[in-house]
């Protein structure tokens, strides 16, 4: 980390919705802006500079950071693009806390959207793979799910069964965040009797196509406590990229999240996660993630997801609340998306996550999964970070 | 507000791109169209075999130059079917849904191969089953040389 200490003041989230034919690009951008804004009691004038970031090549149109000053009030101040694929948003946010932490900008608005509505996602997703070596059988994010389900099922006897759980559990989550695009509970016999996409991914263990933004603003230590009582304060960030051709993947296990937890957790001197955690703000593409990802995180013991799972633990009221949004299943505007799970775990540091507040959260994780099965995570706590 | 869509089309194009595939895949993609072999390297370092061959090993980042054979046989190391119709954006056509999508452990190497798997019969397919390539009468120097692996044994012994 840098010399100051950095701290969440505000975010915004748009009206989330499968399809935004209302709005533009700019126009969907600044509902989030605006609403950021207001959160932090700040007008586009305090803010020293501007983070923005979608997928490139999903709209057909690239260099967000060029076309959208109208919608982040970009207008003459510095603006950076960061797009990383699926971490987008998660990678907004840590280069957030680096521009504050490093003293460069006391006030930085981040800003992460997508039009999935206008894109060709799949279309658009082959093209971060290798030409000749990747293309032929990649049939976009889903594949690479797939092939990681079917290894760690292999593995340690997991079921489709297990996966559906996760699925269940975010979907009522869901229910409660005005925010989240699905918002009807499911069973899971409906999550198994959905088509089968890819085995064993059927429909309902996926996440949807949305359209939306989400926008966060960062301050400096002597700025935030000023503008809110209850600063979300960053303690630790962490980022992993593990290979170069998707044959290189150590299929049935997340390595990206494996080392990125162990730097998280202990640059914030957590050494019992489960213990010392609060609640969690997953960036789980699909259900199974829920199984195997909290094991990379060393939240329990390789195998033991499933069992994890279904004892309640991580639903809302459980030991450790995982997605009490709904997560990515229930809402899904990609270049928002990692930025949207820092936004909910800001909110329930602050306490203003309304009904799906985990009582009295002090310490969040947040994460972001994308690219070639990255992982981006942040720590955020109530408490002012003591290094 | 419920009108017609704009409609921007682009025509009858195509987008030629020309990706360099290195001299370590150039190797590959010839021995595969010549002897019907797959070539991979190791690592001086680590000792790793990775295929397709590529000239630096991220891990150790050293500059490998020792070809070995891999294969021609294999074990799937993982798989998917994949069921959902879409339109493959290299060739604007839609992919030949239901098909086998592997990742085949070629006998020698450590990192995965992925092709096509047959799945005439599903209930072969399986982590750990021996499998082996199918090439193409005609072959251009492509991954295409090989058509598919097909399963010759699902027991999963490794």
């Amino acid at each position: 980390m840098g010399k100051r200490r950095v701290a969440i003041v505000g975010t915004g989230q748009t009206l989330h919705r499968s399809h935004r034919p209302d709005v533009n690009g700019q126009e969907l951008i600044h509902e989030a802006v605006r609403l950021a804004l207001a959160d932090a009691g700040l007008t586009i004038a305090d803010i020293d500079a501007v983070v923005i970031g979608n997928m490139d090549h999903f709209e057909g149109i690239n260099a967000v950071d060029c076309w959208s000053v109208d919608g982040t009030g970009g207008t003459l101040k510095p603006v950076i693009k960061l797009t990383t694929g699926g971490t987008t948003g998660s990678t907004l946010a840590i280069g957030g806390v680096h521009l504050v932490a490093s003293g460069m900008f006391d006030r930085v608005l981040i800003v992460g959207w997508e039009k999935n509505s206008e894109s060709d996602t799949t279309g658009a997703i082959t093209t971060a793979f290798d030409p000749v070596w990747d293309r032929l059988v990649f049939a976009g994010a889903i594949s690479g799910l797939a092939a990681e389900a079917q290894a760690y099922m292999a593995r340690y006897g997991a079921t489709d069964r297990d996966a559906a759980r996760v699925a269940v559990r975010d979907r009522r989550h869901a229910c409660n965040n005005p925010h989240a695009q699905l918002r009807k509970p499911i069973t899971i016999e409906d999550v198994l009797a959905s088509p089968m996409l890819a085995d064993p991914i059927h429909l309902l263990d996926v996440c949807p196509r949305t359209d939306g933004a989400c926008a966060v603003i960062m301050a400096c230590e002597g700025v935030a406590e000023k503008l809110t009582p209850v600063p979300d304060w960053i303690w630790a960030t962490a980022n992993r990229h593990t290979y170069t051709y998707l044959g290189d993947v150590n299929w049935g296990e997340l390595d990206s999240m494996n080392e990125a937890a162990r730097e998280l957790f202990a640059k914030a001197g957590i050494r019992e996660p489960r213990k010392e955690i609060d609640v969690i703000e997953m960036y789980q593409p699909y259900s199974f993630a829920g199984i195997i990802w909290i094991e990379d995180m060393g939240l329990v013991e390789r195998g033991k997801g499933a069992e994890y799972i279904w004892s309640g633990a991580t639903d809302m009221g459980g030991e450790l609340p995982i997605n009490p949004s709904g997560g990515v299943i229930a809402c899904n505007p990609i270049g928002a998306t990692g930025l949207i799970r820092c936004a909910e775990a800001a909110l329930q540091i602050m306490g203003k996550a309304e009904a799906r507040q985990v009582p009295d959260a002090k310490v969040a994780v947040s994460t972001g999964f994308g690219g070639c099965m990255w992982t981006d995570m942040l720590l955020h706590g109530r408490k002012k970070p003591d290094f | 507000m419920q009108n017609d869509p704009l409609v921007i089309e682009s025509g009858d194009v195509s987008q030629p791109f020309r990706y360099a595939v290195g001299s370590y895949g150039s190797v590959f993609l010839k021995e595969l169209k010549e002897n019907r072999r797959f070539l991979g390297v190791r690592c001086p370092k680590c000792h790793k075999v990775f295929v397709p061959p590529r000239r630096v090993c991220g891990e150790c980042l050293v500059e490998m130059t020792d070809f070995v054979d891999v294969g021609p046989l294999g074990r799937i190391g993982t798989f998917t079917i994949l069921r959902y119709a879409f339109i493959d954006p290299e060739t604007g056509e839609q992919k030949p849904v239901p098909y086998g999508y592997g990742f085949i452990r070629l006998d020698g190497a450590d990192t995965l191969f992925q092709h096509y798997i047959d799945i005439q019969d599903e209930s072969r397919i399986r982590i750990g089953a021996r499998v082996e390539p199918v090439f193409a009468d005609q072959r251009k120097a492509s991954i295409r040389d090989v058509l598919y692996f097909r399963v010759i044994d699902e027991t999963s012994d490794a």
